[in-house]
């Protein structure tokens, strides 16, 4: 259908719908597609972007596996309503079957003669190719993923120029995520109006979340843009397990923010611009429910360990920042840190979020800043208190033995393998905490239960 | 395409300005950047060009177009924290041994960090000590001291088509060095030096060889003498405060006797001796259409280039040695004769604006039993190293002449210092009947400037020779493969690694900020000195007829590489 329409119209069809971005920009895309369109530059490239990093999210890699060719269509129609003639689909190398199912669908495709040259007699010509990131995060940032297309190393470079201007190889390029392209069929089959039946205003359309955490059901969501996260967390979700307290979700993938329990926003409606405004962002769609024993120094340490891991050293902040960062939260739920280490953790943050060259470097931050916000009582125990509320950080943990329960068996002090526990037969023993390294062996070893972390 | 811009609260006029960074500093605010060089692509990895805008957003003025409107801080609240932020992050994995550092006092990290008030750093140092790579016979790459700005992979890639450095490993294990953990030497560094120019602190460095000058110096059984390249004598004033071009060489041998060379010479005679040589090659190989186009070889970077990348077009090299091998080639044939009859060694240095020539003083072909033509090649950069050492007060020092019997050369030898200089002073002798009519003006004036490539054609007896200027190998790189696939021909190409020629050399200081304009008044500087010199053309000067008939008298071929 869309071969009979004009390339122009389709654009204003998917700027009618307003389709924004999956991947997490939430750029509209009919926008994107237009600019392309109005370039002068006769050779024009579709990308679509496949390389789904963030750990425990795996929708594009559901639908890349199981409706390749949605994707396929999607990607067609943006090729021949921006006059671009050549794809690439960038997948990560870690999803071996989604990267053999879209090389059987182009093939099929092109054996129905819907890819390929002059496709169902339209004089319309467009090829598809795969290829295969090799591992690295930040590929999925669109610069770098065009970079490592290229054959270059993997960095984002400076923007402007945009991609839409200078993209793959120098030319306009139409970069979308799969779900993107994989909404376009229904936009067109349907029409906009159609689609925007669905979702909010500005936030048009369903969106896919990873649902993941302290939930009881866990998974892949589908729901209109605008549910909120009560919705998604207790309706869908079925609430916390165990009976234990909701404490926060982190929504966005690793450089996403925390947010907490208050009407403010779990009454929140999921859209592009509502979870900006916290400090959070949609970003691909991972949604992390966590629950009260959950230490949140700790899962700040966690999510900057992963971008700092995966901070490709180009640009300062970035390159360095997270590491001081990831350095100052280690130091932190290891019991060694200090008031003005919150303060440099802000600094830092701070800086790294407003100065850094690409989105990954911009939103590193967002799991210190947004737990520094909501959890700043949290950060303050371990490091005036020397406590970790949930007893995550072992780091803080201190254990003693209960006099009244002890029967001076010595079991423990012959446990201990650094020699922290000592005493008298059929006396109580005693633990130097500052000896002592937290492994718990004691704990197990004990006949009595006389051991406890407090 | 211009406007006006507020920076801080004042109205700035912009007209073709790239980028807000140009507007701000053409304004006369000094933004500081690390990886920004006008002429390189823009990186965008340091962020120290960041401004804060009316609506608060932080922009990196390197990478944004001016709009008209447009209001940006270029010092608020924010910004300075910022800065500093990435200045104390940048030093907390910096090897701090600035006391003992060779660009201390000009490393821009060091100037940036005295200039934001950094006074001390919250974090520990992480990085683990890596191996300085000293293998190369022109520079010294020390890891330990990269902020990885990417300014010294950019110039090699973008500028000399080279290629040598490149990125390994990410985030803060990144790191800058050749490819599959290869050693400098072991690469296809044509040693030009343009990445230490670059370098905005002391990662890559010049390798010192002073020391080696000293021992010679204070030897009272060695004589020592000393050859000054033409562009070094536009360019050392800088150092001590001079603007670029203006003309030292007279305080430089007044320097240089007083230092405790014995003898100081001029490397524009043998250039003019060059000139000689290579017009005659030239005429031979054009009359019997062989070999065509010549490619000069007065570069040891350019060679080195040809040698790597296109061994086919080794034979339309020139066979003539550069200036510096040519000078040494000749005192050696001079002082042997001395050296026997005063029992005294000749040690032979030269003052040169390059890394590479200290490369190509040591190539094989350049010592004869075991004897080097050339000693040791000292860089502008040296130079002002020992004098600073030696404690001279630089202006005040009184201008001498150089010693004869090589001190005297021509206004073509001169002009070998910048690009299209080997072919204006070629073409010199080539038109020596129509020398001074107007025509022939015009046509030195094509391959005058910095344009990339220059074109001119000549009529010598009734035939065209049709000549190419190149500098910066990248753009003679092109010009090379234009003319493999037919689609341009010349019958002489001359070849300056360096963009601007040796005037802009590896060797040379360090300008505050790298421009055309730096280039540019280095290279009037030799001008100049052209235009007070009473010969103009290398055939005229009667040293060189003393050479020929003295010195060389047959021996000829020992100004060629065979």
């Amino acid at each position: 259908m869309a071969l009979t329409m004009e390339p122009k119209d389709i654009c204003q069809i998917v700027v009618d719908s307003g389709l924004r971005g999956r991947g997490g920009g939430g750029f509209p895309a009919g926008k994107k597609w237009m600019q392309v369109l109005s370039q002068p530059n006769p050779i024009k490239y579709v990308v679509c972007n496949g390389d789904e990093g963030d750990p425990g999210a795996f929708m594009d890699r559901s639908i890349m596996e199981g409706d390749p060719h949605k994707v396929i269509e999607g990607m067609l129609i943006s090729g021949f309503a921006t006059g671009a003639h050549e794809g690439y689909i960038y997948v990560r190398a870690e999803y071996p079957l989604a990267v053999n199912r879209l090389e059987k669908a182009i093939q099929q495709a092109t054996e129905y003669g819907l890819l390929g040259d002059n496709i169902l007699g339209s004089g319309f010509s467009f090829n598809i190719h795969i290829s295969q990131g090799a591992g690295a995060f930040v590929c999925g940032e669109g610069s770098a993923l065009t970079a490592s297309i290229e054959g270059e190393r993997g960095m984002p470079r400076v923007k402007p120029p945009r991609t839409v201007e200078k993209g793959l190889f120098e030319c306009p390029t139409v970069l979308n995520n799969v779900e993107t392209f994989a909404n376009i069929p229904i936009i067109i089959l349907n029409g906009a109006e159609e689609y925007k039946k669905y979702g909010i205003k500005n936030n048009s359309g369903t969106k896919v979340f990873a649902l993941t955490g302290n939930v009881v059901n866990t998974g892949l969501i589908e729901v209109p843009m605008g549910t909120t996260l009560k919705e998604v967390i207790f309706d869908i979700g079925g609430g916390i397990p165990k009976g234990k307290e909701f404490k926060a979700v982190q929504i966005g993938g690793p450089s996403g923010g925390c947010l907490i329990f208050d009407d403010k926003h779990l009454n929140l409606p999921l859209s592009f611009d509502s979870l900006e405004s916290v400090g959070a962002m949609i970003g691909s769609g991972g949604m992390v429910v966590m629950d009260e024993d959950t230490c949140m120094v700790e899962v700040a340490r966690f999510f900057m360990s992963f971008t700092q891991r995966e901070s490709c050293g180009k640009c300062i902040p970035c390159r360095e920042g997270t590491k001081r960062m990831l350095d100052i939260l280690e130091k932190i739920t290891a019991g060694n840190g200090t008031l003005e280490d919150l303060d440099l953790l802000y600094e830092i943050a701070d800086t790294v979020k407003n100065t850094a060259l690409c989105g990954l470097g911009k939103t590193a931050s967002n799991p210190v800043l947004s737990t520094l916000e909501y959890f700043y009582d949290e950060y303050l125990a371990h490091v005036k208190d020397k406590v970790c509320p949930a007893k995550i950080c072992k780091g803080l943990a201190t254990i003693t033995i209960d006099t009244s329960m002890c029967k001076g068996c010595s079991k423990c002090a012959r446990t201990c393998p650094v020699g922290a526990i000592s005493g008298k037969i059929k006396e109580p023993y005693v633990i130097d905490n500052n000896k002592c390294i937290k492994c718990g062996a004691c704990i197990e070893a004990c006949p009595f239960k006389a051991i406890k972390e407090v | 395409m211009g406007g006006t811009m507020i920076i801080d609260g004042r109205k700035v006029k912009y007209t073709n300005q790239k980028n807000i960074l140009s507007v701000i500093r053409d304004a006369g605010i000094d933004l500081p950047t690390f990886c920004y060089h006008s002429e390189l692509s823009i990186y965008g990895a340091c962020r120290m060009c960041t401004v804060e805008t009316s609506t608060g957003k932080i922009i990196a003025t390197c990478s944004e177009v001016p709009r008209d409107g447009m209001e940006i801080y270029t010092n608020s609240p924010r910004i300075r924290k910022y800065r500093k932020m990435i200045l104390e992050l940048l030093l907390s994995n910096h090897d701090r041994d600035c006391t003992v550092c060779e660009r201390t006092g000009k490393c821009q990290l060091q100037k940036l960090a005295k200039r934001y008030g950094i006074n001390r750093i919250r974090f520990n140092q992480l990085i683990e000590e890596q191996e300085v790579d000293n293998s190369s016979p022109s520079i010294i790459r020390n890891p330990n001291k990269c902020i990885k700005c990417g300014d010294c992979v950019m110039v090699c890639d973008e500028i000399q088509g080279v290629g040598a450095l490149g990125f390994t490993h990410r985030g803060t294990e990144v790191q800058i060095k050749p490819a599959f953990n290869k050693k400098l030497s072991e690469t296809n560094c044509v040693n030009c030096g343009q990445c230490r120019i670059v370098c905005p602190t002391a990662a890559i460095t010049i390798r010192n060889e002073t020391q080696k000058v000293w021992d010679a110096i204070y030897d009272k059984n060695t004589r020592v003498i000393a050859q000054i390249a033409p562009a070094v004598r536009v360019a050392l004033g800088e150092e001590f405060g001079m603007k670029p071009g203006e003309v030292t060489i007279g305080k430089i041998a007044s320097i240089l006797r007083k230092i405790g060379v014995d003898e100081v010479y001029d490397t524009a005679l043998s250039a003019d001796l060059t000139v000689m040589e290579e017009s005659n090659e030239f005429l031979e190989r054009f009359s019997n259409n062989e070999n065509l186009p010549l490619f000069t070889s007065c570069c040891p970077a350019w060679v080195k280039f040809a040698e790597n990348k296109y061994p086919e077009l080794i034979k339309n090299i020139s066979t003539c040695k550069s200036p510096q091998q040519m000078f040494g080639a000749v005192a050696r044939e001079y002082y042997n004769k001395k050296d026997k009859e005063d029992g005294q060694k000749t040690f032979i240095v030269s003052i040169m604006p390059c890394t590479a020539k200290k490369a190509e003083a040591a190539r094989p072909e350049f010592t004869h039993d075991g004897v080097r033509e050339v000693d040791v090649v000292l860089t502008t950069q040296e130079l002002a190293i020992m004098i600073k050492e030696i404690g001279i007060n630089f202006q005040d020092v009184e201008e001498e002449s150089l010693d004869m019997p090589f001190g005297i050369a021509s206004g073509a030898g001169i002009i070998f210092g910048t690009t299209g200089g080997v072919t204006e002073a070629v073409l010199r002798r080539l038109l020596k009947d129509k020398f001074g009519k107007d025509d022939c003006e015009i046509i030195f004036n094509s391959v005058r400037g910095l344009d990339a490539v220059k074109e001119a054609s000549v009529e010598v007896d009734g035939k065209v020779i049709n000549i190419a200027v190149v500098h910066g190998l990248k753009d003679a790189d092109s010009l090379i493969k234009q003319i493999k696939k037919g689609e341009k021909h010349y019958d002489l190409v001359e070849v300056m690694a360096c963009k601007g020629g040796c005037i802009a050399g590896g060797g040379q200081p360090v300008p505050r900020i790298i421009t055309k304009e730096t280039r540019a008044l280095r290279a009037a500087g030799l001008y100049n000195i052209d235009k007070t010199k009473l010969i103009k053309s290398s055939d005229e000067n009667y040293i060189i007829k003393n050479i020929y008939e003295d010195i060389l008298k047959d021996n000829n071929h020992i100004l060629h590489v065979k």
